[in-house]
């Protein structure tokens, strides 16, 4: 299914551990996956178990015990323009309007906003004329939208996003699911989606790297060949239920034999 | 599985933001009353009609029981003692005045200077913070003879003891401020490419102001107090001096004209640093 270019994105062994009071936290453990150019991946395992540890070392923010991280094979040490991240609870300062959080990006690198492009990424995620609301005055939905696009308006080649909706209820989600699903498609951005639900996973991703739990390790990687562009109900179909079926396995699996 | 799953979770502090995003919520709702405690343009309605209320029954009842002037001056009577004296009192409002900002002006640049730093240098907090405190709770007023040996009676002792009282209350309070570091902002920052610079700039500093403004406000307070008081010391002019002046002549309206001056300048403040709360930490209400 993937061509053999040059992968877009590489983790190379990639281990983490911290250094608490009370002692080592060992995070990421030789964790190595490659995404290609325009994948969508997602990164699936439970609360700690190192994902975030992960997407963080992709994004230059901070380093790894050993291992490297390279974008288009160069390796990536410090935040990097190509790459953009999108946080959990869409992380908008809140003493600055939407429009105003929006152009934080542009103000850091000391550019012109891109108007157009942000103009048009407002329309299209539904923000057209909240330009001067203040963060507390919209949904978490909204909010995250406007960090998705906040991401997307410095027009990044590698999307990260770290359990985005994990603080939305279900029907949010699902809804940011298709936006995201669209922007995709439209864009064709390498992104890599962290989530701890497997049905995110599935309807989401190109292919899904499984974790264990801590320290994380790859532990299985799927293909998910559902039709594109997903619908909503493409989650009650036969085959859905039955990789959601098998990826559920596969974890439950994975930590009973960490227990015995 | 399900109890591994608990048990992780119990472990993470989601990331090394939450936590003390977490904590900052917590200095913050304590910023967050005290600013509001001011809040209410509604109720400055009520305000002034209890206001007249109170100085109108002031005013007949020491008129029905002819209390003496020097006893008691009505309301009215300091009033007219504060416009027809007004030539006399006016420059001593001045140098208060002066005094006041000047002091202010110096010790809250120092106090937020000194926070901004102190409070990137956790161990540096830790040894300096009890001395801030012990520059908080001893009241500066007790050096101003200490001061005026050393500098006379003019000015300078009296912007000295208005800056030591103000600043330390500037920086207790911008400390609490800067001390909230929410990681997940300023990663955000980070992700795009901002400086240790930008990210005090546009990070650190937006999200102290609330507790920055709320220093400023006790500290100018503070630094009022310590005006008068330094004045009442030594020297022979300022509102503090006038004070003694007037009651050693038992001149009570022009005494209490005086107090109804210094009044106005507290309110003043309160009301300007009210008005740039909204302004500037009005998100975090
Ligand atoms: N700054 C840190 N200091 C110490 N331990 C940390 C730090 N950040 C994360 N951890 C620990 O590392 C493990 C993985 O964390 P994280 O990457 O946030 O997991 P996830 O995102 O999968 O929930 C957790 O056990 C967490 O407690
Ligand atoms: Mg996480």
């Amino acid at each position: 299914m993937r061509e053999s270019g040059q992968p877009k994105l590489v983790v190379a062994n990639a281990s983490k551990s911290y250094d608490t009071g009370s002692g080592v936290v060992h995070a990421l453990a030789d964790f190595s996956m490659d995404v290609q150019p325009g994948e969508l991946a997602c990164l699936l395992g439970p609360s700690g178990c190192g994902k975030s540890t992960l997407l963080w070392a992709m994004a230059g923010l901070h380093g790894l015990s050993s291992g490297e991280v390279r974008l288009d094979g160069r390796p990536v040490i410090e935040p990097n323009p190509q790459i953009a991240m999108v946080f959990q609870e869409a992380n908008l300062l809140p003493w600055r309007n939407l429009i105003k959080n929006i152009e934080l990006p542009f103000e850091i690198r000391h550019q012109k906003p891109d108007r157009a492009r942000i103009d048009a990424l407002l329309e299209e995620v539904g923000l057209a004329g909240f330009e001067t609301k203040m963060p507390r005055e919209l949904s978490g939905g909204m909010q995250q939208r406007a960090s998705i696009v906040r991401a997307l308006s410095v027009d990044p080649s590698l999307l990260l996003m770290d359990e985005p909706f994990g603080a939305l209820d279900a029907f949010t989600r699902d809804e940011m699911n298709l936006l995201i699903q669209q922007i995709w498609l439209e864009t064709k951005k390498t992104i890599v989606f962290i989530t701890h639900n497997i049905n995110e996973a599935v309807f989401l991703a190109d292919r899904i790297f499984v974790m264990s739990a801590r320290p994380g390790r790859l532990s299985r990687v799927f293909e998910i060949d559902l039709p594109r562009p997903r619908p909503l109900d493409a989650m009650t179909t036969p085959h859905f239920i039955e990789l959601v079926a098998e990826i559920k396995g596969s974890i439950d699996h994975k930590s009973q034999t960490q227990a015995a | 599985m399900a109890s591994v799953d608990r048990e992780l979770k119990d472990k993470i502090p989601t990331f090394e933001s939450t936590g003390a995003a977490e904590a900052g919520v917590g200095n913050w709702s304590s910023a967050a009353s005290t600013l509001s405690l001011i809040k209410g343009g509604r109720d400055a309605m009520l305000i002034v009609i209890t206001a007249i209320v109170i100085f109108g029954g002031l005013e007949l009842t020491l008129r029905l029981f002819q209390v003496p002037v020097y006893i008691a001056p009505t309301p009215s009577q300091v009033i007219t003692a504060l416009i027809t004296d007004f030539q006399y009192i006016g420059p001593h409002i001045g140098y208060t005045l002066i005094e006041l900002l000047t002091g202010f002006a110096i010790g809250a640049s120092i106090g937020f200077v000194l926070a901004a730093l102190i409070t990137q240098f956790p161990l540096v907090e830790k040894i300096v913070a009890p001395y801030i405190l012990l520059l908080v709770t001893t009241p500066m007023l007790a050096l101003v003879p200490l001061l005026i040996l050393k500098f006379g009676f003019g000015f300078t002792p009296r912007i000295i003891a208005v800056a030591l009282a103000s600043g330390p209350m500037v920086m207790i309070n911008a400390a609490t401020g800067f001390r909230r570091t929410d990681l997940a902002k300023i990663a955000l920052a980070r992700s795009f490419g901002a400086s240790t610079l930008q990210i005090f700039l546009k990070i650190r500093i937006p999200m102290a102001m609330p507790m920055v403004i709320v220093g400023l406000m006790i500290g100018s307070i503070f630094g009022l107090l310590t005006a008068v008081g330094a004045e009442m010391v030594g020297g022979s002019f300022g509102l503090g001096n006038r004070l003694t002046y007037y009651s050693s002549l038992i001149q009570m309206p022009q005494f209490f004209a005086c107090i109804l001056v210094l009044a106005m300048i507290g309110i003043s403040i309160y009301v300007f640093f009210y008005w740039l709360g909204k302004k500037w930490a009005g998100w975090e209400a």
